[in-house]
């Protein structure tokens, strides 16, 4: 079947196909940072720059390949509140960041 | 949209109340999901802010064992891709796989959440505990807070085996599978998070 | 076995001990009064497990409105200790008394009358304004009401039982770790607000998927009346803010019951990320409070304007434009407290800009009006007096947005007047015009509208009374907060806010008279088209009460203010052509069981009694894997009934002459269409 698998509430389902690609790109994903980590042959930034983006593609293959959130108009409304949340995290995370240093250099 | 009525179990005097309920209960469960990404996100303000608060006592360096992180996070992602057998079987049918798949993830999860346990049990033995220092305080809330999330998800799967092998996959229970799969996604997602920003950037 | 809980829990104040006896008192009246006209089983099954979108608001509304009279009583208790604690007078409230009024002052009016109230409104209205048939969840709706419940029943039993939290409704840390409030004050406010809080999250959820999902065909979201939008700005700030609240108290739980270190003062706690994390929640809340009331002035503009919203696309953008706004100005609470001028200025300029949406708000309610042919009824009032005084309130707070200026100004009185303005003159004033425009369909009379109007006029005379002054006291220096104070000068400002609170109090005693007055002249006051406004949203093509179904057949809607639009094209009343069975949701007592448990847990937690905070959790457990495996959770009205029904209304509407200005409307006969 070339269409993805839709349930009945029209969103997509996975496919043993897809939930096995999703597996084998997770235990990638998670090979290289611990594997960076381990071996610290690279610079401190480079390693946490290595973290950050192995962690965000796994996000990403878990929310593709695991809860399938897609272009899909079913899983609009779920794409547009997980963009919403991610944009109040950033500005509460953000912020408060911002402000928790900026009252740490003046107070501390 | 298609009806499935023999996948879907739906009995004929069952009153379904509004042609859109699955859908509105997995939207609805999906906002529940955003709003703990929230307490989430909080949790990981608070460890960013007080994460290096040692107060003179251990760092993550000095406690944290990479091979068991690595461990843990094995056992969860095994179960997390398992439920997602899980919900192919769902579609399917297949009840006695479900209830098969439904046990191992729910093992796997078992594993993961004594793994935890016993990782808490010796920091705490060792003196080590959420009430000496900020760090700590943080470790535990946030790591404890997604341990428990997990636990209550355990419980979850235990009922929800128990209504497959009583009622079989009826619309209800299928629903149930579904926001449960959900969930239990989403806390993989979450500690993917917990071993990138706690443990590796903890132990760097 | 009892934890701390003692004998010696029980207060020894007068005024304290009074309180709690005329509490106690009052509940055994009105328990015995049930008891006498035997309405125990009305009440459980018409009531309290009922799963009913519009009973539940009734429920919602009738417990704010008794908190309201409890937190009022501590604002009349702390403006008379004011108008004689000076000098040599140290009044009649110890300092720590005082503390602990002021404290449940606040938290009982923003989450214990605000919330309750706000959720009511919506309740009642918006599944109608939306033309369907209730809410999306109507057990968690049923759940959300009980949880609050639960959290005001714990603020009123803190009355009788040990003390109430001294650290203010916001509750700083340090102050609230146990080194320095060792006693149960924080605890049961702790409690009370994750409880509460969980209800209105859970709220939050249900109000979106219901606005998203369960529309009436062709109401597409810009033909949605403004009710409803605001209502879904005030649940996105609602379930995107409340888990800050929730993570923040949790964080606050674990430092005092296991001896933590995240808010203390030593070993690397920093108590400014409580202050921060409960100001990134704290605002978006105060948002939440103002939102529906903001709504319901639109609706109110329009009706009694007999006019359309002026502007209503750019309503909806200013709201959603003040909802996104409101997630990024949390700082301004504590511009004093250390962050460096960049990290001020950030959050000064995103306060000030705030104002501009609600500006443009402003003037569409004046626009609406201007060449309206306006009918002076209660609701017209309050909103007439919001929209003086809430701008008032809101210059002040454009004043308090600019740093250097909120260095002299803040935690003085000229913040307690900006808040209370728009509290006051905003969220409570809303609140109160929707209670009485949604009055004759929630219960089936209208309110005598004498003795409303007399009301407003307390309150309206009153708030300036108790309030000017305090903008005045805030300019000559007076901090917030003091049980007794040494400046002669600022008595005379004083004793003018307590007058204010004894005319708003005679303000409310009118309420009290005008609600006993007119259930007794009910027959009269009866509302028998559903429609005593002549209105122009979906709501008011049902009947008062409407059926429990709401709709007989589920509207198609064609425009803006729908109902409007069918009076005018003459099809607002007409008899289905055809009638099916509707599915509505059985009544469960699960949602007041957890309630009552959660109460437990919360009260175990509160004194430490162990035993019964595991049991209650058990018995959480229990309810709540009970409740999600049954699945006969429905009942079914058939096609007949519902036909029986809608029949007898419109029998009942042909025999009666159209009610308010809208003589030149005719209901006309109930034949079905062919």
């Amino acid at each position: 079947m070339i269409q993805a698998p839709i349930d009945n509430t029209g969103a997509s389902r996975g496919s043993l196909k897809s939930y096995l690609t999703g597996f084998v790109l997770s235990l990638i994903l998670t090979a290289i940072p611990f594997s960076l980590v381990r071996n610290g042959t690279w610079s401190s930034p480079a390693i946490l720059a290595g973290i950050c983006s192995a962690g965000t593609v796994q996000i990403l293959v878990h929310l593709y390949y695991f809860l399938h959130l897609d272009t899909s108009s079913a899983a609009r409304w779920n794409v547009l509140a997980m963009i919403f949340t991610l944009l109040i995290m950033v500005l509460f995370v953000g912020g408060t960041i911002w402000i928790m240093s900026s009252l740490h250099y003046r107070m501390m | 949209m298609s009806t499935d009525a023999s996948t879907l179990g739906l009995a004929h005097n069952e009153a379904v109340e509004h042609p859109d309920t699955v859908a509105m209960q997995t939207f609805g469960f999906w906002l529940y999901l955003m709003s703990d990404l929230i307490i989430f996100a909080t949790l990981f303000a608070t460890f960013a802010v007080l994460g290096r608060n040692y107060a003179g006592g251990p760092t993550g360096k000095d406690l944290f064992h990479l091979p068991y992180t690595l461990g843990e996070t094995l056992f969860l992602l095994f179960s997390s891709v398992t439920y997602g057998l899980v919900m192919l079987a769902v579609h399917d049918g297949r009840r006695k796989r479900v209830l098969v798949g439904l046990a191992v993830a729910f093992l796997l999860g078992v594993g993961f959440v004594s793994l935890e346990i016993n990782e808490f049990h010796s920091m705490i033995a060792a003196g080590h505990g959420p009430d000496q220092s900020a760090f700590l305080s943080s470790f535990f809330t946030l790591v404890g807070t997604h341990g428990t999330h997990v636990t209550f998800g355990l419980i979850w799967m235990a009922v929800m085996m128990g209504q497959v092998a009583v009622k079989g996959l009826t619309s209800p229970v299928q629903s149930r599978l579904l926001r449960l799969g959900m969930f239990w996604h989403f806390l993989d997602i979450v500690w993917i998070g917990i071993f990138s920003i706690v443990y590796l950037m903890g132990v760097m | 076995m009892f934890g701390k809980l003692s004998l010696a829990a029980i207060p020894e104040s007068p005024i304290t001990l009074t309180a709690v006896a005329g509490a106690l008192l009052l509940g055994l009246v009105i328990l015995g009064l049930i008891t006498y006209y035997k309405k125990w089983t009305y009440l459980y099954q018409e009531w309290l497990t009922s799963l009913d979108h519009k009973k539940i608001g009734i429920m919602y509304i009738i417990l704010a409105l008794v908190m309201l009279l409890r937190g009022f009583s501590d604002a009349i208790l702390m403006r008379g200790q004011q108008a004689i604690a000076v000098g040599g007078s140290l009044g009649y409230l110890t300092p720590d008394h005082f503390n602990q009024i002021f404290s449940a002052h606040g938290s009982i009016m923003i989450v214990f009358m605000a919330m309750p109230f706000l959720v009511g409104l919506m309740n009642i209205t918006v599944p109608q304004q939306i033309g369907a048939r209730d809410v999306a969840f109507p057990f968690l709706n049923s759940l959300s009401l009980w949880l609050t419940a639960a959290g005001a029943l714990l603020v009123m039993v803190s009355l009788g039982l040990g003390e109430f939290s001294k650290a203010g409704w916001s509750g700083y840390a340090p102050l609230t770790e146990t080194r320095y409030s060792p006693g149960v004050g924080p605890d049961y406010w702790i409690w009370a607000f994750q409880i509460a809080g969980i209800g209105s999250t859970l709220s939050g959820i249900n109000f979106l998927v219901t606005i998203f999902k369960r529309r009436a065909p062709g109401m597409t979201l810009m033909r949605m009346p403004l009710f409803v939008w605001t209502t879904v700005c005030t649940m996105v700030l609602v379930v995107w803010a409340f888990p800050v609240l929730t993570a923040t108290l949790a964080m606050l739980t674990l430092d005092r019951y296991l001896g933590m270190h995240l808010f203390t003062n030593t070993l690397g706690g920093n108590l400014m990320m409580y202050v921060n994390l409960f100001w990134t929640w704290g605002h978006p809340e105060v948002y939440i409070v103002i939102l529906p009331a903001f709504g319901i002035f639109s609706e109110v503009a329009a009706t009694f304007s007999g006019k359309r919203l002026f502007g209503y696309r750019s309503m909806v953008y200013a709201t959603a434009a003040i909802t996104v706004l409101s997630f990024s100005v949390w700082l301004h609470h504590f511009f004093t407290m250390g962050a460096g001028p960049n990290v001020n200025l950030f959050f000064g300029i995103a306060t000030m800009m705030i104002a501009i949406p609600t500006g443009v708000k402003t003037f569409n309610w004046l626009f609406t009006m201007y060449r309206g042919r306006i009918r002076f009824a209660s609701p017209m009032y309050w909103t007439l007096g919001f929209i003086v005084t809430f701008a008032i309130g809101g210059a002040a707070g454009v004043m308090l947005s600019i740093p250097p200026a909120d260095y002299v100004l803040h935690n003085s009185l000229f913040l307690i007047a900006h808040f209370h303005s728009v509290l006051i003159a905003g969220s409570l004033f809303g609140f109160l015009a929707g209670y009485y425009y949604w009055f004759p369909k929630a219960v089936g009379f209208s309110l005598r509208e004498d003795w409303g109007k007399r009301a407003f006029w307390c309150w309206l005379i009153g708030f300036y009374l108790a309030f000017i002054p305090l903008y005045v006291l805030g300019f000559m220096g007076m901090p917030r907060r003091l049980a007794h104070y040494d400046n002669p000068a600022w008595h005379p400002y004083l004793l003018v806010a307590s007058l204010g609170t004894a005319v708003i109090g005679l303000g409310i005693v009118f309420m009290g008279i005008q609600l006993l007055f007119s259930i007794k002249e009910r027959r009269s006051l009866s509302d028998p088209t559903g429609d005593p406004w002549d209105g122009r949203t979906l709501e008011w093509l049902t009947s008062s009460p409407p059926a429990v179904y709401n709709f007989p057949t589920i509207p198609i809607v064609e425009e803006i203010d729908a109902f409007m639009d069918m009076k005018e094209k003459g099809v607002a009343y007409r008899l289905p052509e055809q009638y099916n069975d509707i599915v509505l949701p059985k009544n469960a007592p699960h949602g007041m069981i957890l309630g009552g448990l959660t109460f437990l847990f919360g009260f175990a937690m509160v004194w430490y009694i162990w035993w019964l905070a595991i049991l209650a959790s058990l018995g959480l457990l229990v309810t709540v894997i009970a409740r999600s495996i049954d699945d006969d959770i429905h009942y079914l009205i058939p096609a007949a009934e519902v036909e029986r029904i809608e029949t007898e209304r419109y029998r009942q509407l042909a025999s009666v002459a159209p009610r308010g200005p809208a003589e030149e409307q005719t209901i006309p006969e109930p034949v079905p269409e062919m």
